[in-house]
């Protein structure tokens, strides 16, 4: 099969006058970094403390937030953004639903797909920060009972910084779910890196050269988090213990 | 835009279900084979002594697993039109229509997932045991078929099922080639009756019970297997 490729259609004007469509993709990816990282902000916010929580010895606390966790496990993602854009703001006090439904784009795709994002993969985050508490052995909770701090203090002192430089690595692939997530925000309109290719490929015809540029530029910013990220784990790393990395999902 | 309109998901019940449903059950079921018949080959593939075999199954896995499915998606929706009349020698590309197109796309997009458990399945499997097969004259498919991938499977049964549940989820997403799904199907409804909160929560609902039942399931079916072994 013959296509005509035409990879100089990446430095021509792209028609909403912003510049060239390598520039409007890169913009793009710009919007994709910004809506991974608010919302991984929240998630690793949230999803420590949840995560925390469900480890905890008070029964409806763990009853809750194992409740969280199914909620937003077992609703597929395109169908939490939907419900944060179209339904969350007919629910909330008139005032407020307007406010945010009158915001000017991008912004009015921008916060519903950040918070419903960052809700998301907190649960994700919350499962991986329970392992990492679970997987310690519990003769370091009971040796910090025994030196007298109280159960806060155990978390804070003991538990918590041993947990986090465990499961740093699956929380470096739930980083990049995030950023490969935030591709469903096109669906309610964000123009985010995939959005972008799918627009360009609208715009100039230009099927193949829109979405192979989107992969390379995906798979650059992979390898970016990666390196980063492998640099990370080296300094934090807990002298002696030989960590799996996790998997599966997206 | 008033009360909450429980009429309107009455109406488009047999549209929602028997159009919408049976789409994405399907595509599920059909993609899961798939991917899991794929995914295994892959695994084989990875963990073989030929280095060339490893490197390109390894690569392909590694560049699915880098992207996000609705790039994939797009991909392989304008793609296998030119394959598909490159194979039928028509000179210019065929419409193979949203179904085949979204098999496709799943099919070899969940392969790379379902290869990354299949080959943890293949490598808790003792080496002794390839060496024992090995030692009785079996050749090497005999061996993987009838020694190591029984186990395997069995061993990896609750994450591939866990897998499939992702996966079902993720059928939701051909949204973005307009198929019509089960969420597909609420879309067009709640666009076309303007009941956006309605159908779109009652989505949101169904997905919910069957995902939270199919994970129940999966995790008792779990408890069962490791009192087994």
């Amino acid at each position: 099969m013959n296509y005509n490729w035409n990879w100089g259609i990446l430095l021509a004007q792209e028609p909403g006058g912003t510049g060239t469509y390598l520039k409007y993709l890169i913009v793009g990816l710009g919007w994709t970094l910004a809506t991974a990282l608010a919302a991984w902000v929240i998630a690793l916010a949230l999803g420590s403390v949840i995560g925390t929580l469900r480890t905890t010895p008070y029964k409806w606390v763990v009853r809750l937030g194992n409740a969280y966790v199914e909620l937003f496990r077992n609703v597929p993602l395109i169908v939490q953004m939907f419900l944060w854009f179209f339904v969350v703001p007919e629910l909330l006090p008139k005032a407020i639903g307007d406010w945010i439904k009158q915001m000017a784009p991008p912004w009015s795709q921008y916060l519903p797909a950040v918070i419903c994002l960052g809700l998301f993969t907190s649960v994700r985050v919350a499962e991986q920060v329970k392992a990492g508490i679970q997987s310690l052995s519990r003769g370091q909770g009971m040796a910090g009972t025994a030196l007298g701090l109280s159960l806060p203090q155990t978390y804070r002192y003991v538990l918590l910084p041993m947990a986090f430089r465990i499961v740093l690595p699956p929380l470096t692939s739930e980083f990049m779910n995030v950023i490969k997530n935030s591709s469903i925000a096109l669906t309610i309109g964000l123009l985010e890196l995939t959005g972008r290719a799918r627009a360009m490929q609208e715009f100039s015809f230009k099927v193949f050269e829109a979405f192979a540029a989107a992969t390379v530029i995906y798979l650059l910013t992979n390898l970016v988090v990666v390196l980063a990220m492998r640099t990370l784990e080296k300094k934090v790393r807990v002298p002696g213990l030989i960590t799996a990395s996790g998997s599966g999902g997206h | 835009m008033g009360g909450f309109d429980v009429d309107v998901i009455q109406r488009s019940w047999v549209y929602l279900f028997r159009d919408g449903m049976t789409f994405t059950l399907t595509l599920t079921a059909l993609s899961m084979v798939g991917g899991i018949f794929f995914g295994t080959l892959l695994a084989m593939m990875r963990l073989s002594k030929f280095r060339v075999l490893a490197a390109v199954a390894g690569g392909y896995v590694n560049l699915m697993r880098s992207l996000p499915l609705v790039l994939v998606i797009f991909w392989f929706f304008f793609l296998v039109p030119y394959i598909y009349g490159g194979i039928m020698g028509a000179g210019k590309p065929l419409p193979i229509g949203a179904f085949y197109s979204a098999l496709i796309t799943f099919t070899m997009f969940e392969a790379a997932y379902y290869c990354e458990i299949m080959r943890a399945g293949i490598q808790s499997i003792p080496r002794g045991q390839v060496w024992a097969g090995y030692a009785l004259g079996l050749n090497y498919w005999q061996t993987m078929g009838r020694i190591v991938l029984p186990q395997a499977f069995r061993n990896m049964l609750p994450v591939l099922l866990t897998q499939t549940i992702i996966l079902f989820q993720d059928t939701s997403l051909v949204y973005v080639i307009s198929a019509t799904d089960f969420f597909g199907a609420a879309a067009k409804v709640a666009n076309r009756d303007y009941r956006l909160v309605e159908m779109y929560t009652f989505a949101a609902l169904v997905y919910f019970v069957i995902s939270y039942g199919l994970s129940t399931l999966v995790k008792r079916l779990q408890e069962r297997i490791a009192i087994i072994r």
